[in-house]
């Protein structure tokens, strides 16, 4: 299981005038168990702020956030985490990278290097098994970083703008895997972007935030059917729906 | 240094030109226009005097005496110098009351214990070793505490995303091994100031053997060309100790950084 269900979150933080900037207003949402949501909102609207709060790392002014029916109140295995900016620890190589989680966990040796090799395997990294970070590409090293997420087999996987350094292609690239591995291990998910159109090949449903404060301006179901191909008819008219509305309603440009 | 193997192969012949000709104008300086081994000895005297004390055999006696004081003074610093500078890097509060204590102590030079060294120690080889220890210790802490200030956040989210939460796990797992490059960093300045005071450590008499403690030796009885034996010996171990120190750290600790600093 993997429902999650966000009421009333509130967070503020205190500037150095002494008045509260307020980041997220009122938030309140579910995401079903096994969906996959995006959350679109531009640059400085407070979606990393959410996802922090979901995942624990921050604790909001108010409000409360459980994940199947269990409050969050902190970093917690059952949450897995993929990072906007490289996260892999460069001291370890790519299997003990991924096998940390299952390392903290007390597993021991040759039972975690079969899990982890299991998740190097979903992202179609095992001939880097023994390589350090600083060898691997960007895509490759999200990639692990997706497969260190996955190995302790959390029921949700929050994912902050993981695709965002990446070059058009690379992204095209792990966005198709992404929903392949979404269709293989079933997880809820929680993608963060800045681009319509990553959450419109991605999301069942898209959530909108406005900017500064950040509230919930739109929700929308994307109905397309998958496998998408980004280049029909079909899916060029969703992303200018999308576009549009939030250019109306959302004054996001 | 040594970014293009090939070419530093080539450039390393310089190196060699260069220490040549230094020995060859010592020699005719020494030997042609001074013409007193008192003010400057002549390499050939130098030589002369390195197969006499090799004869003599006491040369291993001083080594291992010196390398006894540098050994504690060295643990003792990494003993000491470790937690404190993880435990300031880590906690602000414990920075906040450690700080100023050690500013004010950091500048005393570590010659300037020699006295208490004494009163402390007595004439022994800890005495010797705290010398090393006042010298040795503060590049450590330092080097250790900026380490561990400069983990990134964003290292230790993600591991307390894996379950990895308790202070002491982050520590170990993570902000020791982030930390290491600038801790060896400390510990090899350290290495080289330590190895510093190794001569004025000894020259207070702790010990009837020890390069240092020859050096002084050989001076009083004015024999300047065993003196600067000695001094070739000094040299050539601390610069020893470095070589192996950057080799065996890169080697076995430091692996993953290739390629990060291009």
């Amino acid at each position: 299981m993997g429902k999650l269900e966000i009421r009333d979150l509130n967070q503020s933080f205190r500037k150095d005038d002494g008045s509260d900037l307020v980041v997220l207003d009122q938030i309140s949402f579910d995401v079903e168990d096994k969906e996959f949501v995006c959350i679109l909102g531009s640059s400085g609207c407070g979606k990393t702020t959410l996802l922090r709060l979901i995942a624990g790392l921050d604790t909001a002014r108010s409000g409360s956030i459980n994940l199947d029916g269990e409050e969050i109140q902190g970093p917690n295995p059952k949450v897995g985490f993929v990072f906007q900016e490289y996260s892999l620890f460069p001291w370890r190589n790519v299997i003990d990278n991924i096998a940390f989680g299952l390392e903290m966990q007390g597993m021991p040796l040759n039972e975690r290097s079969r899990v982890a090799e299991h998740y190097l395997d979903l992202v179609n990294l095992s001939q880097f098994r023994d390589n350090y970070p600083t060898e691997l590409s960007g895509g490759m090293r999200q990639r692990v970083a997706v497969a260190r997420a996955l190995a302790l087999d959390p029921v949700l996987l929050l994912m902050d703008e993981p695709f965002g350094a990446l070059d058009a292609q690379t992204r095209n690239m792990l966005q198709k895997e992404l929903l392949e591995i979404w269709d293989k291990t079933k997880k809820t998910i929680i993608f963060i972007t800045h681009s319509v159109d990553e959450a419109v090949f991605l999301a069942d449903r898209i959530i909108v935030l406005t900017p500064r404060p950040g509230r919930i301006c739109q929700i929308f179901p994307i109905e397309l059917t998958r496998p998408r191909d980004r280049t029909s008819v079909e899916f060029a008219q969703v992303r200018r729906q999308v576009l549009d509305l939030i250019g109306k309603l959302c004054s996001i440009q | 240094m040594g970014r293009d193997n090939q070419k530093n192969g080539k450039n390393r012949w310089l190196g060699l030109i260069a220490i040549l000709i230094v020995l060859a104008v010592w020699q005719f300086v020494a030997a042609v226009i001074i013409h007193y081994p008192f003010i400057l000895p002549a390499p050939t005297d130098v030589f002369a005097a390195f197969v006499s004390l090799v004869h003599r055999g006491t040369l291993l006696l001083d080594l291992e005496a010196s390398l006894v004081h540098f050994a504690i003074g060295l643990g003792m610093a990494l003993l000491i110098g470790i937690p404190i500078g993880i435990l300031m890097g880590w906690n602000q509060r414990f920075d906040a009351f450690l700080d100023p204590l050690i500013e004010i102590l950091r500048p005393v030079p570590p010659l300037a214990w020699i006295p208490f060294a004494i009163i402390w120690f007595g004439l022994t080889a800890s005495a010797a070793g705290f010398i090393i220890f006042a010298g040795a210790v503060f590049p450590i802490i330092i080097n250790t505490y900026s380490g561990f200030r400069g983990v990134p956040r964003v290292f230790v989210e993600a591991a307390k995303m894996l379950g990895c939460t308790r202070s002491r796990d982050l520590i170990r797992y993570i902000a020791f091994p982030a930390a290491l490059p600038s801790v060896a960093a400390g510990i090899r300045i350290a290495t080289g100031v330590g190895w510093m005071c190794l001569v004025a450590a000894e020259l207070f008499g702790v010990s009837n053997y020890g390069l240092g403690q020859k050096l002084w030796f050989f001076y009083s009885l004015h024999q300047m060309d065993s003196v600067v034996v000695y001094m070739i010996i000094l040299g050539l171990i601390g610069l020893a100790f470095d070589m192996i120190f950057r080799y065996y750290i890169d080697r076995y600790f430091l692996k993953w950084r290739i390629g990060e600093v291009a």
